[in-house]
């Protein structure tokens, strides 16, 4: 049993065993409460640069199989657990977690009071973490961690995104084509995509706004992923384009973020983000709760009541998280209150969590229908254009205001804009 | 959506007496839904007739009903109280079906109730095989394959195509009554009849076997808008064979990837909306093929359950609160989570941390029992504990059980382990199977052999292999390094096991941990992983690193609770327990309870300030008073209240110095210590039977020769008569202590003269030091000789004068007196031929306690508590806690008369060939629980305390009576009673020759041992069983003891218990029975609440 240690940017340091790879590695500690799902949650892309600590603390029960994978490897930079699995039972394993991690590398550790550290970041906020089974010198170790890059600033999707673009085909009929642009997309985006008999045209972060519309693509999508959304131009740019082009959009996550400042909201970072497959979030438009998977770790400052106006039409928050007011959904629509684009924070594709959110794709379709019925409508009336520019820089300045008394508590100075 | 306006009376039926698969975990969530309704401003009425819940206290609502759970009396409440709405969704089986028969019986139209949580329809649809199964299959589900029997003819016809062994379950029965395996054509038919018989459908259901398949629970939550949420999985670790309450059962689920949960949990959403259970809870269970993830759903109860009391205690999401809540209105997101205060309701819990519960089962009342764990639920209580991981969590629920041999055992003793007989054991599910499967990994047994063997999931088999290599290291060690002491106790190892292993001694092995600085740490249960602050101190245990004990200004009071439930400890002593934390909080201490029953209402988080979910042990409490220690000022520790567990602490605790209130360990002892308590008697110049002590045969003989026959046997500290038998000459006496020196081999046998024809008279009384509080003084209506927690009770006394009662006054301050008793004392009398016998005092709360109470208005427990924290009684009548003026031994001539009846759990336990165990009362108690008859009259009360325990004594019809030559005088002028009623009377050869020559003309039919005559005639039995007789009057032949068969009156009373017709088997009982049909038939019988009562 080889040790290990733990050390956080404020200097605390926790002591246990090695597990999965030996090594030293260095994220943002960040916890996720989800009792099942960790071989989705270790292949999210969105917890690139992450040392996740689970709190769950029997990890790796089911071991790994070639189903559950949400991308091609194991992102997190680190693992924190408490009690792993020593055999694996599950008619559908097929090798440990212990031995995948090994395998691609990840630097684990075991034994720690996970809880402890839980409520430390609960507490003190997310920050930098470094693992070493290599050294047992805490002091040194600190000296690394804090010299290892910040979250805040960081632009990743681009180290995590397909390079080359790929087409997973509709299942049954096909009714649209949708360009989604893959910032750190899972697998079971496209899926429940295709299951609704959408092409989905996965394209990497880099496509310009002429490569999606290369694709004729009835709709936009963005994905999840990791970084700061401050961090991000291009993407905005893309979208902006898209938006004013008319093209239905529909984000999920980092896809949320970037809608939000499209739309000329800002975005900050949350004290120690949302993490888990439990979350209470109300759909505003229906007043339904739904249970949904979380993985942010920045929000988007809307102001949770009353409606902005953007160039691109009337922007609303659609979706609230119960927990803490945190946005977790927006809405575009035009001047007759007519949906045009969306976008949720959270996990409607799931992978791990709960399947309630899945209309969102079904919002989607219907969104891309009525477009569709528009655009021959649009034909015959062509005294219809999308684009109005009023009041860009009021809406968005008083949007800020409201919410800043709300959210300064939380609100990581680091973070944000 | 906010409270419904329309609602402001509510009714809520609660669960009536404990029985095995409907305990005190429904006074839990009826007390719950209680307190939310009253502070929603609602009016409550309460129907529940079981006086040892905490929900039948008065201040639990407006109106309560201490009256028999009945269509008939639920009707007489309504049509009294009025009120707008029906809430049985938490009152288990017992709540539902009578609301349904009220449905049926069209009383909830005339009077325009609603019922909310659960509508008929949905509780049709949830409950009714064939519309479940439609509905499972509509959303893409599978049900076992299964057929629909009304007939016997019917289920041969079905098992051609289900195959054997199939399971045969009735329809609307609780715990699985009835349910079982059939592997042939024998078994179907016994079982399938019997399930015909006991279904109040006259359905039964025969499935296909998922014998041996993982086995998982989802308790789901809806409201009125249609938001819903799985609040905990839970998963057996045994498979699929046993029932779910007799299985080690383990939250969160462990061995399910996320996809195959989110199908679980998919399915169980779906089936929740499509039966339609509107607002409240439910239970949906699964069978999961371990070969290739087929999944099957086994059942749904659309109400609050057994699992969603342990769901709530595992998770800190209180089910029944928010049930109550979401039944008048409210939708989750508008109720907040109590723990965290800032986030909703409408969330799933998350946890950081396992649970497990294992169950507690008594086969040791039951010798001829078949201890085989089927589908049929045969336990009688749980004990829960958490860990932050399964070894640590299962060892702590181990040890809860407060059963050596459930813990597992790694010393010298079990060296020679044959490895190949113990795993032919383990292939057959059984009370202890547990700790042979660690014996067979002992013995070089392998994960796969274990699995084979038991269908225990691999992960769990390699857990218990984990356990023993770390029993290994220990035994392997040169010396306990701090370390392998970490080590050892992160995963759950009592410093008792460990000084098993290196042979040191328990307290050893502590200092020596205590010195090398190993001591645990307290967590949190708080909803959400950690990831909100929680508000609410529910601690429980772990060796890890960092502790949430927040430090306290004011004085702590640290009670220790009862532990799981067992024949013998219940409900009446967390009762107790509960009533010392409201009174103590009250009086400006801050409570902290200590317990690991998660049924019960102890363990509520809102019942004390401060909650310990931790096992009854002297290591467990010690670390606990240490933690507390830390965190603030401690006035002391209550032992008193919670039966024998915490009492068999108190000296434990005293010598480590831990304060004891009240009274003192010593003056325990002293009551205990036969010797000590003959110089107490002696002085205060009271005669107790003549007795003697004894450790061997000879030296018993001696004892009974002197003492004279018949003699009252029993093993020394026990509770609940355990062991205990009247032996009538030598051989029965050999063969007793050749037994009871096995039970117990380190405390002799006592040996006392019992006192023949005499009244047993049970007294709780208060004792400050300086005066006594009779709280109650109740006679028994058996005589002598049957636990007084069997016998049914009177109070006030119904034939005791005066002169009698002050004697009694007197010899109980003789005797509180004597031992030093502070607080709560318990004394059980025999009067017999004038003179009055101390037969034991106990100065403790007793089982009385919570009848008392409730009979005579006076809360005894509260103010026990504030006794022993050093109040004093004239200072408690003043406050008004205990009467002005008098006390509970002269109540006024027009008090109410209140019956305690003790409900039997004989119909759960078959013997192994099939049959029923007999059902006779004896000095050693099997009662699962109680209910009250209340009224003005003795006959009323009586007839109510019937009709609420088996149901109402026939108003007419046939009357078998059969009696013992000794009873057979006594039988004469109530037998003779009833036949000038218009009963039909029916007696075998010699009592109805007694019979005739006073005059009662009484048929003769044939002994079941004589077989049915030439032309077909009947024998008892046979009539029995065709329902042929209404009412059955049967005395033991010879005496009793341990339940062993006797005769024809074992075969007359198992056919009697099987068809559910009144059985009487003793000649007071038959007296008493007599007083109440005179009374139910000279006058209906009203209904009043116990405010009322008070007026």
């Amino acid at each position: 049993m080889t040790e290990a240690i733990l050390v956080l940017e404020d200097g605390r340091v926790f002591r246990g065993e090695s597990y999965g790879a030996t090594g030293e590695t260095f994220g943002e500690a960040v916890f996720s409460t989800g009792m099942t799902g960790y071989q989705e949650t270790l292949t999210d892309p969105s917890y690139h640069r992450q040392v996740v600590v689970m709190t769950s603390p029997h990890i790796g029960n089911t071991g790994m199989n070639d189903e559950d994978v949400e991308s091609r490897r194991i992102w997190v930079s680190g693992y924190v657990v408490r009690d792993p699995a020593r055999v694996p039972s599950s008619w559908r394993s097929s090798r440990s977690l212990d031995d995948e991690l090994r395998e691609q590398g990840v630097v684990g550790i075991s034994g720690v009071d996970t809880r402890a550290l839980t409520r430390h970041l609960r507490e003190r906020g997310a920050m930098r973490v470094g693992i070493s089974s290599e050294s047992a010198d805490a002091e040194a170790l600190l000296a690394r961690v804090r010299g290892s890059a910040e979250m805040a600033g960081s632009e990743l999707a681009g180290e995590v995104s397909t390079q080359e673009a790929y087409v997973v085909p509709a299942i049954g009929e096909k009714r649209f084509t949708v360009a989604a642009v893959d910032l750190g997309i899972k697998s079971n985006t496209p899926r429940m995509m295709a299951e609704r008999g959408i092409e989905v045209h996965v394209l990497p972060a880099t496509s310009t706004l002429d490569e999606v519309l290369a694709v004729r693509p009835d709709g936009l999508f963005f994905s999840n992923g990791p970084g700061d959304p401050a961090a991000t131009t291009d993407q905005i740019e893309l979208l902006r384009g898209a938006l004013d082009a008319g093209l239905p959009y529909f984000g999920i996550c980092f896809g949320n973020q970037l809608f939000g400042r499209a739309l000329g909201f800002g975005t900050y970072k949350l004290k120690y983000g949302h993490r888990g497959i439990n979350q209470p979030v109300m759909d505003r438009t229906t007043g339904k709760v739904e249970i949904t998977a979380h993985n942010h770790g920045f929000a988007v400052d809307a102001p949770l009541e009353g409606a902005t106006e953007t160039p691109h039409g009337v922007v609303t928050v659609s979706h609230v998280c119960l927990n803490d007011d945190v946005v977790e959904g927006l809405e575009l629509r035009d001047d007759e209150g007519r949906l045009k684009s969306f976008s949720v924070q959270y996990h409607p594709e799931a992978a791990a969590g709960p399947h309630d959110a899945a209309y969102l794709f079904d919002r989607f379709t219907s969104l891309m229908s009525q477009r569709s019925e528009e655009v021959e409508k649009g034909r015959q009336d062509p005294s219809r254009d999308p684009v109005s520019g009023e009041a860009v820089s009021a809406t968005r300045s008083s949007g800020v205001e409201t919410h800043a008394g709300a959210r300064s508590s939380s609100t990581d100075e680091e973070g944000g804009n | 959506m906010p409270k419904r306006t329309d609602i402001e009376s509510v009714l809520v039926i609660g669960s009536g007496p404990i029985v095995i698969g409907l305990a005190c975990e429904f006074d839990y969530s009826g007390t719950q839904a209680c307190r939310v309704l009253m502070a929603e401003g609602l009016r409550v009425i309460l129907v529940n007739s079981n006086p040892a819940t905490i929900m039948t206290d008065p201040e639990f609502a407006h109106a309560t009903y201490v009256e028999p759970i009945t269509a008939e009396f639920v009707e007489k409440v309504i049509e009294k109280e009025r009120p707008d709405a029906l809430l049985a969704t938490l009152g288990g089986q017992t709540a539902l079906n009578t609301a349904m028969d009220l449905d049926r019986l069209g009383v909830l139209e005339k009077y325009g109730v609603e019922l909310i949580g659960a509508s008929i329809e949905a509780i049709n649809r949830g409950e009714n095989r064939e519309s479940f199964k439609k509905i499972v299959e509509e959303l893409g589900g599978e049900v076992a394959r299964s057929a629909v029997c009304h007939t016997l003819e019917d289920c041969f016809e079905a098992s051609k195509d289900l195959g054997w062994p199939m399971v045969v379950r009735p329809s609307f029965t609780m715990g699985g009554t009835g349910s079982g395996m059939a592997y042939d054509e024998d078994d179907l038919r016994r079982m399938a009849g019997a399930g015909l018989a006991a279904s109040p459908t006259t359905e039964v259901l025969l499935e296909e076997s998922i014998i041996g398949w993982k086995e998982y629970e989802l308790e789901v939550m809806r409201d009125t808008a249609d938001n819903v949420v799985i609040v905990c999985s839970i998963e057996n670790l045994d498979p699929m064979g046993v029932h779910t309450g007799d299985s080690i059962t383990v939250a969160p689920a462990m061995t399910l990837t996320d996809r195959e949960y989110q199908h679980l949990r998919d399915l169980s959403i779906g089936i929740i909306r499509s039966v339609g259970v509107d607002t409240g809870g439910c239970n949906i269970q699964f069978a999961v093929n371990p070969e290739d993830g087929r999944v099957v759903v086994i059942e749904m109860n659309p109400r609050v359950s057994r699992s969603s009391a342990l769901a709530s205690k595992a998770t800190g999401f209180p089910i029944a609160k928010i049930a109550a809540k979401v039944a008048i209105g409210y939708t989750l997101d508008e109720i907040p989570n109590d723990i965290t205060k800032e986030t909703p309701a409408s969330f799933e819990p998350t946890l950081d941390y396992v649970v497990v519960k294992v169950p507690r089962f008594a086969f040791e009342k039951f010798p001829a029992a078949d201890p085989t764990l089927t589908t049929h639920m045969k336990s009688v209580g749980e004990a829960m504990a958490i860990g932050r991981n399964f070894t640590e969590a299962l060892q702590k629920a181990l040890r809860s059980l407060e059963d050596k041999k459930a813990v597992f055992d790694w010393s010298h003793r079990h060296v020679d382990l044959d490895k190949d007989a113990i795993l032919e054991g383990i292939r057959t599910p059984h009370d202890g199977r547990l700790r042979e499967v660690m014996d067979a990994l002992r013995a070089g047994a392998t994960a796969e052999e274990v699995h084979d063997a038991t269908g225990i999931d691999p992960w769990f088999v390699d857990q218990l292999c984990l356990i023993n290599e770390i029993a290994q290291e220990v035994i392997a060690a040169e010396e306990l390094t701090p370390s392998l002491l970490r080590r050892a106790k992160r995963h759950g190892f009592s410093d008792a096991q460990i000084g098993r292993i290196r042979d040191m001694k328990e307290d050893v092995v502590r200092g020596v941990r205590h010195a090398l600085g190993v001591r645990p740490v307290y967590k949190t249960v708080d909803t959400c992983s950690a990831e909100f602050a929680a508000r609410t101190p529910y601690h429980y245990s772990s060796y890890d690193e960092e502790t949430e004990v927040a430090p306290r200004e004011k004085a702590a009071v640290i009670i220790l609770g009862s532990g799981p439930n067992r024949i013998g400890q219940g409900i009446e002593f967390d009762y107790s327990c509960v009533h010392a934390s409201l009174a103590l909080h009250e009086a400006g201490y801050e409570t902290v309870m200590v317990n690991c029953n998660p049924e019960t209402v102890s363990t509520d988080y809102d019942t004390s300030d401060r909650l310990y979910f931790e096992p009854l042990t002297l290591e467990d409490v010690l670390e606990i008073v240490h933690a507390e220690t830390k965190a603030g000022p401690i006035a002391g520790v209550i032992c008193q209240l919670g039966g024998q567990t915490p009492l068999g602490l108190a000296q434990g605790l005293e010598d480590a110095g831990v304060k004891i209130v009240g009274t003192s360990p010593s003056a325990i002892h002293l009551a205990e210590e036969r010797g000590a308590f003959g110089r107490v008697l002696a002085e205060a110049g009271l005669p107790a039977p003549k007795h003697g002590m004894a450790t061997s045969f000879p030296e018993a003989q001696q004892i009974a020769a002197t003492i004279g026959y018949p003699v009252l046997v029993r093993p020394s500290y026990v509770l609940g008569g355990r062991g205990m038998e009247i032996v009538y000459d030598d051989e029965s006496l050999r063969g007793y202590i050749q037994r009871a020196t096995e039970i117990s081999p380190e405390h002799p046998v006592l040996v006392d003269r019992f006192i023949d024809d005499a009244v047993e008279i049970d007294v709780d009384a208060l004792y400050d030091g300086t005066d006594l509080y009779l709280g109650g003084v109740m006679e028994h209506i058996e005589e002598a000789g049957i636990h007084s927690g069997d016998s049914s009770c009177a109070l006030p006394p119904i034939t005791l004068g005066k002169e009698e009662i002050g004697r009694i006054r007197e010899a109980t301050e003789a005797i509180a007196r004597g031992v030093g008793v502070v607080g709560l004392l318990n004394i059980q009398f025999a009067l017999g031929s004038d003179v009055l016998y101390v037969l034991e005092a106990n100065p403790r709360a007793s089982r009385t306690v919570p009848f008392v109470s409730k009979a005579t208005a006076r809360p005894l427990a509260k103010a026990a508590a504030r006794i022993m924290l050093g109040e004093k009684i004239a200072a408690l009548r003043a406050e008004g806690v205990l009467a002005a003026e008098g006390d509970g031994g002269d109540l006024p001539a027009d008090a109410p008369i209140a019956v305690k009846e003790a409900v039997m759990p004989f119909n759960r336990f078959k013997t192994i060939d099939g049959k029923t165990v007999d059902a006779v009362l004896g000095p050693e108690m099997r009662s699962t629980g109680e209910v009250m008859g209340f009224d003005a009259d003795f006959g009323k009360a009586f007839a109510k305390s019937q009709t609420a325990a088996y149901g109402p004594l026939p108003l007419s019809g046939r009357v078998f009576v059969s009696m013992a030559n000794r009873d057979k005088r006594s039988m004469i002028f109530p037998v003779k009673r009833l036949a000038d009623l218009g009963y039909e009377i029916l007696a075998t050869v010699g009592t109805a020759e007694v019979l005739r020559r006073n005059g009662v003309s009484a048929s003769v039919v044939r002994k079941h041992s004589e077989g049915d005559g030439e032309n077909g005639d009947k024998t008892i039995v046979g009539k029995i069983l065709d329902r042929e007789i209404d009412l059955v009057v049967n005395t033991p032949h010879g005496i009793t003891s341990g339940g062993s068969p006797r005769l024809d009156g074992y075969e007359i009373r198992t056919a009697a218990i099987l068809n559910n017709v009144p059985c009487i088997t003793t000649v007071q009982g038959l007296g008493a029975a007599v007083q109440g049909i005179e009374a139910m038939r000279a006058a209906e019988i009203g209904v009043r609440s116990l405010q009322d009562w008070a007026r």
